[in-house]
């Protein structure tokens, strides 16, 4: 009898389970038939006749390219600067916002014996940090500095800052504190400990998380260039806006592109993979 | 091994001096390099150049007028008219009866006191601006420019002073033009106004309270529509502020992000069984999948919202089918990676039942990679939620490419403002979302 009631109930909780993920399922499916019927009406083209000339535009620069032969290279290694000073701007941006972002997270983590009341303020202001939209900081900065690379540096650092400390103060909290208790017992400062007990043990992880990063930086700066920060993408949109006859350009920024982004993430990838073991960092 | 230890000695002084010159090297070297690394981009950046470029007055300027809105008291020389407005918009010009008390309105002439001393006189085409500690500024506008008397002494930096135009802002909050066309002062206020309704409107300056006894009261303000909906209607129509068109590119952003997301989710984790080794024997198909992924990350975000512009116009879904473009590359090879390191057992065990192929994935493989999908779709959900602003902006729609537009414009910073936090609002919000989403699935909390 008594089985039969168990046998009852788990059959019960299986349907009402069951009940939920439909449900679950049956929304996500209606948010999106809802979104993009929605989302088709309001954009200026529609879907179907945006899917004819889906290779009208690629087709058009890839033609181009082709018919400026070996001269295409030429427009190729001509781009190379540009995209020296994206990578740069990723680079600095990664350098400065990873620094702050070591600090900001040996300020918010217990577990590093970080000052108690100083935790939840750095905590909310590293949320604050992750959420502020790059573009909206690149824009002001651009208005006021005016066109130039640093306004971009300075927003993906700022975003860098917030995004890293948060993964750097989870890191800070996994590590094993034992380490921090034999320094104390010799008299060690809280730099010290940080120093010598915190940092050896963090800092594959840091390493590669800082290596995540850049990879992003890296794609963050790009697009933040089309907005007038400079690097190769202000130059994609100076071909862009040639429209017709730039073709051959647009399609040798586009090539420099993809590859620089490939070989940042392999090359990341990689040394990420000697840092931590397994190659993933998440 | 206690006892092998004491065998040998403790250390052999050549390795350690190996590792310590070693790790002399590291310790003077990397920062030598990082500080290599940024003194060069520091000059390749051209710093110094930007920095003597650098208009810091912008940024005063902006976050003046982002918190403040000013009132123009203006004469128009040539038709002779003498009109107050906020803003100097027609469609806020006060009525002669209403007019703000610090303004004195005479036929076409005018007194307009500024606070603390500052005071202008119009006559005519003459402007007197006293100011406390200098003196009195006599400009007279002429059919050729303006002619002006300085009291004696240097002139001061805050006046701008040539034959064409004059300007003067002895203080943030009050400044005076001059042309031969118009005379304009400008009193500065704190506050965005017109902010809830139009000027013009009937529920212009109303309190909250006002307006909500309004909206259960029977008697109708505009006999063809509710009050309710008249407040909404003038609420969201207001031509200052264009909050119903604020709401609908916010709403257009955040529908790329979910769409984006979800699309990317739906393609990437069939897509990643077949990168996985353990899924699928065949090489070159994990070869082709894993290329295809790579491709789709690699032409990144900005090059497909390019394409995807040219041939499908503005609107979220452009920005939409960017983003699922882009992310069923990344999601899909987080998902191969922990499709590779699940657990076999599970499987077995579910094999050992005599489950069919489907079943053990169902059973075996799905509730393995669960808590991944799901916080890693969330994770992108998050981050493209600031993604959608920045690809809106190229010129995709959505709150982006708003914000770009009124900043070109640089008329009203306070509209900037509005915009900016409005903006970053949504972006925290989807932040919380879906990390309380996350907790809730993923750790049951």
């Amino acid at each position: 009898m008594a089985v039969a009631a168990l046998e009852q109930e788990i059959l019960s909780l299986r349907k009402r389970r069951q009940l939920y993920s439909l449900m679950g399922l049956l929304l996500v499916v209606a948010v999106l038939i809802s979104g993009y019927s929605k989302s088709n009406e309001m954009n200026s083209g529609g879907f179907l006749q945006g899917l004819s000339k889906f290779f009208d535009y690629p087709g058009e620069i890839v033609l181009e390219a082709w018919e400026a032969g070996p001269a295409f290279f030429g427009l190729i290694v001509k781009f190379i600067p540009a995209m020296l000073e994206t990578l740069n701007i990723a680079g600095v941006a990664t350098l400065l916002g990873g620094a702050m972002a070591v600090v900001l997270a040996m300020a918010s983590t217990r577990n590093v014996d970080s000052w108690g009341p100083l935790i939840p303020l750095v905590r909310r202001m590293m949320d604050i940090m992750r959420a502020f939209p790059e573009l909206i900081i690149a824009l002001f900065l651009i208005f006021v500095l005016g066109s130039s690379p640093v306004p971009a540096m300075i927003a993906v650092a700022f975003h860098t800052a917030g995004a890293l400390g948060k993964l750097f103060s989870e890191v800070n909290e996994n590590i094993d504190r034992k380490p921090i208790e034999g320094l104390s017992a010799c008299g060690a400062s809280w730099l010290q400990r940080i120093r010598f007990a915190v940092m050896p043990q963090v800092a594959p992880n840091y390493l590669s998380y800082f290596l995540l990063r850049l990879e992003i930086n890296v794609r963050a700066s790009a697009i933040l260039g089309f907005v007038g920060a400079g690097g190769i993408g202000q130059e994609l949109r100076r071909t862009i806006g040639w429209g017709k006859g730039a073709g051959d350009e647009t399609a040798a920024i586009f090539v420099l592109l993809f590859v620089t982004i490939m070989l940042i993430d392999q090359l990341s990838s990689y040394l990420r993979g000697k840092l931590v073991g397994a190659g993933r960092a998440h | 091994m206690a006892i092998d230890t004491l065998n040998e000695p403790v250390f052999d002084p050549q390795t350690v001096y190996q590792t310590v010159r070693k790790r002399a090297w590291v310790t003077i070297g990397v920062p030598l390099a990082i500080l290599f690394y940024l003194v060069y981009t520091w000059f390749a950046f051209g710093v110094p150049d930007l920095l003597s470029r650098a208009q810091p007055e912008r940024a005063a300027i902006l976050a003046t007028d982002s918190v403040a809105y000013k009132i123009h008291v203006t004469k128009l020389l040539r038709r002779d008219i003498m009109e107050v407005a906020i803003e100097g918009e027609r469609r806020a010009t006060y009525d002669a009866e209403n007019l703000p008390d610090w303004v004195e309105v005479n036929g076409t002439d005018a007194f307009v006191d500024l606070g603390k001393g500052y005071e202008v006189q119009i006559t005519g085409k003459v402007m007197e601006f006293s100011v406390p500690d200098y003196g009195v500024i006599k400009v007279t506008a002429t059919n050729n420019g303006v002619n002006t008397e300085l009291p004696p002494g240097p002139v001061p930096d805050w006046i701008l002073d040539n034959p064409k135009k004059f300007d003067a802002r002895p203080t943030l909050d009050r400044r005076v033009q001059v042309t031969k066309t118009k005379i304009e002062v400008h009193n500065y206020f704190g506050g965005w106004e017109n902010f809830w309704f139009p000027f013009h409107s009937e529920l212009y300056g109303m309190s909250f309270s006002q307006l909500w006894a309004l909206a259960l009261s029977n008697e109708r303000l505009d006999p063809s529509q509710s009050n309710m909906s008249l407040i909404m209607h003038e609420f969201l129509e207001n031509p200052d502020w264009q909050h119903g068109e604020i709401f609908t590119a916010l709403f257009e952003t955040i529908m790329m992000a979910v769409l984006g997301t979800l699309t990317a989710a739906i393609f990437g984790l069939p897509l990643a069984f077949l990168a996985a080794r353990n899924f699928t024997p065949s090489k070159i198909l994990r070869f082709g999948t894993r290329r295809l992924f790579d491709f789709l990350r690699g032409i990144d975000m900005l090059i497909w919202s390019l394409i995807f512009i040219r041939a499908f116009g503005l609107g979220p879904l452009t920005g939409a089918l960017a983003i699922a473009f882009t992310d069923t590359g990344s999601l899909g090879k987080l998902f191969s990676e922990a499709l590779e390191n699940i657990d076999n057992k599970q499987v077995e065990g579910v094999r050992a039942t005599g489950a069919s192929q489907i079943q053990r994935y169902r059973f075996g493989v799905i509730p393995q990679i669960l808590p991944v999908f799901v916080s890693q779709v969330l994770y992108y959900l998050e981050s493209n939620t600031r993604s959608a602003t920045v690809i809106g902006a190229l010129g995709a729609g959505g709150i982006g490419l708003m914000l770009v537009e009124t900043m070109k414009t640089s008329r009203d910073w306070e509209n900037t403002s509005y915009i900016i936090v409005l903006t970053i609002v949504v972006v925290i919000a989807m932040d919380q979302t879906s990390g309380w989403l996350r907790r809730r699935l993923i750790e049951g909390k």
